[in-house]
């Protein structure tokens, strides 16, 4: 039906998908989608093409559609191309009553970009924080690459971001 | 609910509620608002649709049931004993008001220049559930329009996220196109990614779309609702018979539109259905008779034009013959056949790409599916041999699709491997002069299955793919066997009707005959075959095949190139021909270097008569608006022509009555079954390195001519092209690069074009399509040589 190339998954990338796939009832394949995605983006250093879900598509046996609702539904999934590192820095009412904002002012300054956007040599994206990333307990908070870092200081953000390759 | 199969309820199924104070009666499990509909207690809705899953999205249906805490969405609320429900109490319309506030928040006040303003499920229900003024003061939210092909045009700011569209193409069309993209207040229908619609039932998201997102893009600011005047009439292009509105403005078509019938369309129409009107505005119709005189044609009367057809009829005498359209209507069929039959002359038709008649004599009544269309969805095995109901018949794959969806197995037995908008359970895809071999391997694997004697004695040989088929098969009660245009067009068809026919008597099974066309079936009662005249009526046997030159033709709405077997002797024919009167919708060039005479008739929503569905029903129209200029219906130029030449039985006054004659005529018949005989196969295999098995389909906007004249339908892939489809396998054994410039020759005849890799196409064959200027150039033939363009003349 549609053609696609679905070599643009690597080995790995599909072992894990097939792992994914023997976990639920053939008819339900869908479900693995999350999962496949999730990897995909990964070894695609953080954002998804349409290329990329098109392969999914093809190899899960979905239509393309299915696949795109389901990666520009969910907030971890980028669409577009974007910095290798993702950054979100809480700016939710804990986080701003504590600083979060001012944090959010450091890292801009320091990556020279604005909230949404990317530095220009790719390795940084300031991601548009969705919501309130649950660990007041800790504001202020940031989510690097999916790795929490609460209690932020200028110098603990410095130190963070200085320290990623 | 989309079950159309329920059977009538037991007592103990149902359950009593209550429904603003009256008791009502209902199926156990039943949601709240097919109760109510049923019962005409009105619900406001945007989601539901009866022939769509629930979603329960956009909450318009809320209503007050007793004791729960919230109003409830109707659509996704199931009965219960002893329920109350209340639709109009103050908790159920503050609910309805607050979602028609919510919904209207986004909602833009376009509707002056809305197409679907006067029409629209919103506007009505704003009038009756909305605020006149709004809350909300904030900015809009704006989607930009997508452009998704040439037939629905888009206004998506003005969705309402119903999402009827997308369970459209998910549950229906079987092709998930549309999505929703996105979250919250960023949510879009689409396809995400620019790309036209191509499902062959894409235009019912139009009907579907209660706002004005989705609509005809043809129809587009071309009149309001409340400007057009709506007459019935039934679609002219398949053997379904849709049943169809015709919308006017003034004496213009400007759209059509499903016509509910549960027994043919159910609320469905193809878009080959919907769109196909645009060719009855098409700049070529012919307006007034022409004739041709000394080699220039000039304008005539129709008293003029009328004298010089009768005069031409008379000179041929018994060397008349007759060429009808299958679209033509049952009174244009049975005038025909009695006209020619007046002069003496056998020699009328209406299966113009069919070559081989040696089961002529073996034919049922009437070609059909021999049970009504629901029957199809009831089956418990589907065989599609040589054929694409896909887009032959869309409405008919509709009905198969949803047995497949039922689990019910369907098989495919064709020399293209096709797409199907479900999953078969077996498919056998060979070359064409493999099919017999095919068939005969089936069934000789069938009988073997079902432990009788093998009726072609060890004929053919079985291989493992047909007994997969043969034990799928084993313990079916009802098997439909559907044989599909290839079959009609094989010069094998009386052998393969033959194995077919044996196949079903196995069991017995159900042999549907898919013919082309919106009335063959019609055509076959009103006598519009040489050797039978009208209600089945054998007639003393004539030379059909070669058939005998004839001297005069009449052609009734057919483009001799693109509607015939075989272009090249048809035009031949025609050229030798003394003279040629056309009764035709359009002039074409064609005509202009054809015939001698032409005679404007009415085309589709002009016409009036009745066409007998593949269902075996008789479907009466009349005329939605005046043919233009000064075309006339045909039957009634036929009636005059015979009236003119003295004939006996052309007085009917109106159409109906012409019917009644004919109605009266079959009254009484008798049950006639096809009776096919096992013939030996004569299927030769090609010789010659750069020959290939030719393979035909009609593209499914290239039937006729309204739709090949129809703009919007022309710019689908299902318009077809002008070239040589052929398997990426044999393109490499020819040498041959996807795209290369080639010529096809067929005999003497070289037509120059290029391939298209194909992998539809199996080994050694090539796709060519009818009805374009590619196969007009060419001669019917079983094999065709492709030669590479400046290159190797092996």
């Amino acid at each position: 039906m549609q053609t696609s190339d679905s070599n643009l998954i690597s080995a790995h990338a599909r072992a894990v998908i097939d792992e994914w796939l023997a976990k639920y009832p053939a008819e339900r394949k869908q479900s693995a989608l999350l999962a496949a995605l999730r990897e995909v983006q990964h070894e695609n250093h953080g954002f998804l093409t349409t290329e990329l879900m098109d392969a999914v598509a093809a190899y899960i046996g979905l239509p393309r559609i299915a696949v795109y609702e389901v990666a520009s539904f969910y907030s971890m999934f980028e669409t577009k191309p974007v910095g290798h590192h993702s950054i979100s820095v809480c700016t939710n009412i804990s986080c701003m009553l504590r600083g979060g904002e001012s944090m959010l002012e450091h890292v801009e300054k320091r990556l020279g970009i604005k909230v949404g956007e990317s530095t220009p040599d790719g390795k940084f994206y300031l991601k548009l924080e969705e919501e309130c990333l649950a660990a007041c307990c800790g504001a202020p908070m940031m989510m690097v690459d999916h790795v929490y870092h609460e209690n932020l200081t200028p110098e603990k953000v410095d130190e963070i971001l200085g320290g990623l390759a | 609910m989309s079950a159309t199969l329920t059977e009538a309820p037991k007592v103990e199924d149902l359950v009593t509620i209550e429904v603003d104070g009256r008791p009502l009666q209902a199926r156990k499990g039943a949601m709240l608002i097919d109760v109510t509909d049923a019962e005409g207690i009105y619900i406001p809705r945007f989601c539901y649709h009866k022939k769509l899953s629930v979603a329960a999205n956009c909450r318009m249906c809320l209503v007050e049931v007793e004791r729960a805490p919230k109003p409830q969405p109707a659509c996704a609320t199931p009965v219960m004993e002893g329920m109350k429900v209340f639709t109009r109490s103050a908790k159920a319309v503050s609910g309805q008001q607050a979602t028609m506030e919510f919904l209207l928040i986004n909602h833009p006040l376009d509707c002056p220049i809305c197409d679907q303003g006067g029409e629209c499920e919103l506007q009505d229900l704003a009038l009756g559930y909305g605020s006149a003024v709004s809350q909300f003061t904030e900015g809009k939210r704006v989607v930009r329009d997508k452009n998704i092909g040439p037939l629905v045009q888009t206004d998506m700011t003005r969705c309402i996220h119903c999402t009827r569209c997308v369970r459209f193409g998910e549950e229906i069309a079987g092709l998930r196109e549309l999505g929703a993209t996105g979250r919250g207040e960023h949510v879009e229908i689409g396809t995400y990614v620019a790309q036209a619609m191509t499902s062959e039932l894409s235009g019912n998201v139009i009907d579907l779309c209660p706002v004005g997102a989705l609509t005809s893009k043809p129809y587009r600011y071309s009149a309001r609702a409340w400007e057009l005047r709506q007459s019935d009439t039934i679609a002219p292009h398949d053997c379904v018979g849709s049943n169809v509105h015709a919308h006017v403005k003034g004496q213009v078509v400007k759209r059509i539109v499903p016509r509910e019938n549960e027994a043919t369309n159910e609320t469905w129409i193809s878009d080959r259905d919907r769109f196909s009107y645009q060719g009855l505005g098409s700049p070529d119709r012919l307006l007034t008779p022409r004739i041709r005189e000394a080699g220039q044609w000039r304008e005539c009367d129709w008293e003029t034009a009328l004298n010089t057809a009768v005069a031409a009829l008379q000179k041929s005498g018994s060397g008349l013959s007759a060429l009808a359209s299958p679209s033509s209507t049952c009174e244009e069929f049975f005038l025909l056949q009695r006209l020619v039959r007046g002069f003496g002359s056998q020699q009328i038709e209406h299966r113009l790409r069919q070559v081989d008649f040696s089961a002529d004599s073996n034919e049922p009544l009437f070609p059909a599916l021999g049970g009504s269309l629901a029957e199809l969805e009831r089956a418990d095995a589907v065989i599609i041999v040589g054929g694409y109901p896909r887009h032959d018949q869309p409405l008919i794959n509709h009905r198969v699709r949803k047995a497949a969806l039922r689990g019910v197995p369907v098989i495919v037995i064709d020399t293209l491997a096709q797409d199907y908008n479900f999953e078969l359970a077996d498919r056998l895809t060979v070359a064409p002069s493999r099919l017999s071999a095919a068939l005969g391997g089936l069934l000789r694997a069938c009988a073997d299955a079902s432990g009788k004697p093998d009726p072609t004695a060890g004929q053919y040989a079985v291989d493992p793919a047909t007994v997969e088929i043969a034990q799928r098969l084993q313990g079916c009660q009802r098997i439909h066997v559907l044989v599909g245009s290839r079959v009609h067009m094989d010069p094998q068809r009386g052998v393969l009707l033959g194995l077919l026919g044996a196949l079903c008597a196995l069991y017995p099974a159900q042999l549907s005959l898919l013919m082309e066309g919106a009335n063959a079936a019609g055509a076959w009662l009103a006598g519009a075959v040489p050797h039978r005249g009208p209600a089945g009526r054998a007639l003393a046997t004539v030379e059909t095949h070669p058939k005998p030159a004839a001297s005069t033709y009449l052609l009734l709405g057919i483009e001799p190139s693109a509607d015939c077997a075989d272009p090249v002797a048809m035009r031949s024919a025609l050229q030798r021909a003394d003279c040629v009167v056309a009764l035709t919708a359009y002039a074409t060039p064609e005509l202009d270097s054809l015939a001698t005479l032409m005679l404007p008739i009415a085309a589709f929503a002009e016409n009036e008569g009745s066409y007998l569905n593949g269902a075996g029903e008789w479907q009466a129209f009349g005329a939605a608006v005046k043919p233009p200029g000064v075309a006339r219906a045909a039957w009634k130029v036929l009636r005059a022509i015979g009236a003119q030449c003295q004939l006996a039985g052309f007085d009917a006054v109106g159409c109906e009555e012409v019917a009644r004659e004919l109605h009266d005529a079959c009254d009484t018949l008798a049950p006639m079954p096809a009776a096919y005989q096992l013939l030996p196969s004569t299927a030769e295999d090609v010789v010659g390195a750069n020959t290939l098995e030719r393979i035909t389909q009609v593209p499914m906007y290239r039937v006729d001519a309204l739709v090949r004249r129809a703009p919007a339908l022309q710019q689908m892939p299902q318009a077809g092209d002008e070239l040589v489809h052929v398997s990426p396998r044999t393109l490499e054994r020819l040498g041959l690069a996807d795209g290369a410039r080639i010529t096809v020759e067929v005999g003497e005849v070289k037509v120059a074009t290029s391939v298209q890799m194909d992998a539809v196409v199996p080994d050694g064959c090539c796709l060519i399509y009818a009805a374009t200027a590619l196969a007009a150039g060419l001669p019917a033939s079983v094999s065709v040589t492709l030669v590479a363009a400046g290159g190797r003349g092996d």
